[in-house]
């Protein structure tokens, strides 16, 4: 699914270059679900960047389910991130003036799909991620457990190949990272890949593989026994 | 590009930023409607400056006289020049082939005129019969003076609209008699005149008849004539000129003034004021229209500001719409859409403003200088365009800034 050949990345602060990615190679098969660990300053959000179409890597090669992702002008950059890509971030990012079901919508508004078939399909996802009841609240009147399942309905709606997690639990207390990542699992178990970066050590624990960054490199990359969210609670 | 979608987005990021949007609207409310009041009163400008103009013939010639500044042959500076009819007359000979309508006029500054218990003063201009076509006077009931009264010195009297309404309200006035003086004229005619109430404040009796009442004699205080009708302005203007030159030349002769006194005798042509007063209209309308572009402008400058600060807050939401699959364009669109929206609602309510405040003042101002001020329809429709055209450009610098904005500048947190 994903299948990234010595990529490197730097970045120019003043005067100074900053090498962030050093050579990474990393393949992802479809299915799995992978965590994305490293300390601060390790290149991991760079990677997520990159594999997100959100920045280009200097060097190295990025397929995705097969496209060579390469010198990508704005206009196919946005429709390939709408076709491959669902994105959750750790603040949500939810259009505040914009409903729970408008906000699921959205990518398949940028898909060109007309609206009652839109609005079916946002529904039936806030209905998957248990919300269908709040598909006309605002997202301050949710509380961050259940805007972060808004989010990964809207990132699920345009069916996309790969979810993109970025610390997705950052700003939850553990309980509602523990059900979130309940989601995760079972959204990964009906066969979608997913690929989370976290610093947390027990979130890792939840995913099926562990690749870990440091100084722009992969250090370590193990397959572990995945740990079920909910057998914490 | 318009889908209900996107109507959809507007209404909610207005609906969202209620005072922003009225604050954006109102500069362009404000811009609009100083335009669109300027251009009316512009407007008004000119149809007061056509006005005075269509008060009197536009290619008349008219003679007045003074006192003498120079010294000439032997005679002093200080002497009040007096026309005599047979100036008149041997003016109207010697340019026959050259003039159309002619009269001379003696005249009463003010009059006292009664009728029953009612009286007013009013200038009593005693005339000859072309003197209707010279004044452009038009005749409400009854006729104007002609020939015969003149050769007959009858105690005939056309009066203007404003006289008749002064003296007899609503009742007829025609074959009435009126006193002036204690010497009974009769109602002839009531006429109308473009100059409105100032020059329908007048009475005509017949030049003979003037002469004979008010002691005249053979007096004349002035002369009036017309030259016909030429095809073109310049030709008009070029045959007025010579004879302007003829009669002034004439007449210090006659009347032994110095060829370079022009306080003595004043031969004026009105074609000459047209032109004058064309080039004001054009000045005026140059004026306003500059005045009123420029406020429009700092108006959309305005917007354009409004709209740079939008799409500075939005920068996060422009992000995640990108990172969602958001297209540029797309963007672009969205800025741009709700911009040109913005101003053109806001626009509209300056136009419909501005149209009602003229609508409803307009007929109250009626000066001299400014009458009936309104925007017709084709400046109606230039500001409307001006809009529009207005709208996107205020939209298209943040417009292009927003499609600028790399998704992970904007998704990251702070």
């Amino acid at each position: 699914m994903i299948d990234i050949k010595d990529l490197h990345k730097s970045y120019t602060v003043g005067k100074n270059k900053l090498h962030v990615l050093k050579g990474i190679n990393f393949h992802v098969d479809e299915g799995e679900l992978v965590a994305i660990m490293g300390s601060s300053g390790s290149g991991k959000s760079t990677l997520l960047n990159i594999l997100g179409m959100l920045d280009e890597a200097d060097e190295g090669s990025y397929h995705l389910d097969g496209t060579e992702i390469k010198n990508l002008n704005e206009k196919t950059a946005a429709r390939y991130r709408n076709k491959f890509l669902g994105f959750i971030f750790q603040s949500f990012n939810l259009i505040n003036y914009k409903t729970a079901l408008d906000n699921v919508a959205l990518p398949l508004f940028y898909q060109g799909m007309k609206g009652k078939e839109r609005t079916e399909r946002a529904y039936d996802y806030l209905e998957r991620v248990g919300l269908a009841d709040w598909a006309t609240h605002l997202p301050n009147e949710l509380s961050g457990g259940q805007k972060q399942r808004v989010a990964i309905a809207r990132a699920m709606a345009s069916h996309p190949k790969v979810l993109l997690a970025d610390e997705l639990t950052g700003a939850l207390d553990s309980n509602t990272s523990y059900e979130i990542m309940d989601l995760i699992q079972k959204i990964n178990e009906e066969g979608k890949t997913i690929l989370v970066v976290t610093h947390e050590p027990d979130i890792a624990q939840m995913t099926k593989r562990i690749v870990n960054l440091k100084d722009g490199v992969i250090i370590d990359d193990k397959k572990i026994e995945q740990k079920k969210a909910l057998a914490d609670v | 590009m318009f889908s209900l979608e996107r109507w959809q987005e507007v209404f909610l990021t207005i609906g969202k930023n209620k005072l922003r949007t009225a604050l954006t609207m109102i500069s362009v409310i404000t811009g609009i409607f100083i335009l669109v009041v300027l251009l009316g009163v512009g407007q008004g400008m000119e149809n007061g400056i056509a006005e005075q103009f269509q008060n009197d013939a536009e290619n008349e010639i008219s003679v007045y006289t003074g006192v003498t500044s120079m010294e000439y042959e032997g005679l002093n500076p200080g002497r009040r020049i007096q026309l005599k009819n047979e100036d008149y007359q041997s003016i109207s000979r010697t340019h026959a082939s050259d003039i159309d309508k002619k009269s001379s006029m003696y005249r009463i500054w003010s009059g006292l005129i009664t009728y029953k218990d009612e009286s007013g003063s009013y200038r009593i201009e005693g005339v000859l019969p072309d003197y209707e076509y010279i004044e452009k006077v038009s005749l409400v009931s009854g006729r104007f003076l002609n020939q015969q009264d003149q050769n007959k010195s009858e105690k005939y009297m056309a009066i203007g609209k404003k006289v008749k309404d002064d003296l007899f309200g609503d009742k007829n006035a025609l074959g009435k008699l009126v006193q002036v003086s204690g010497i009974n004229f009769k109602v002839i005619g009531v006429y109308t005149d473009p100059g409105g109430e100032r020059e329908e404040s007048r009475v005509y009796v017949p030049l003979s008849t003037s002469q004979t009442v008010f002691g005249g004699g053979q007096d004349i205080r002035q002369m009036n004539f017309t030259i016909p009708k030429r095809e073109s302005y310049d030709k008009a203007l070029a045959e007025s000129d010579q004879l302007v030159a003829k009669i002034e030349r004439d007449l210090k002769s006659v009347h032994t003034v110095a060829p370079m006194d022009n306080s003595a005798i004043r031969v004026r042509s009105s074609i000459e004021n047209a032109k004058r007063f064309y080039d004001l209209t054009s000045m005026i309308s140059i004026f306003f229209w500059s005045v009123g572009v420029a406020t429009l402008f700092a108006g959309i400058i305005g917007v354009s500001n409004i709209m740079l600060i939008i799409v500075k807050e939005r920068t996060k939401e422009i992000g995640v719409r990108k990172a969602l699959g958001a297209k540029p364009l797309s963007i672009i669109g969205m800025v741009l859409h709700e911009s040109i929206f913005v101003t053109t609602v806001a626009g509209f309510i300056g136009l419909i403003l501005a149209l009602v405040l003229l609508e409803n003042l307009g007929p109250l101002i009626d000066t001299e200088f400014i009458k009936n001020p309104e925007v017709n329809l084709s400046i109606a429709v230039t500001t409307l365009i001006l809009l529009v055209v207005a709208g996107a450009l205020a939209g298209f610098f943040p417009a292009r800034k927003a499609a600028k904005i790399k998704p992970i500048v904007a998704l990251r947190d702070e």
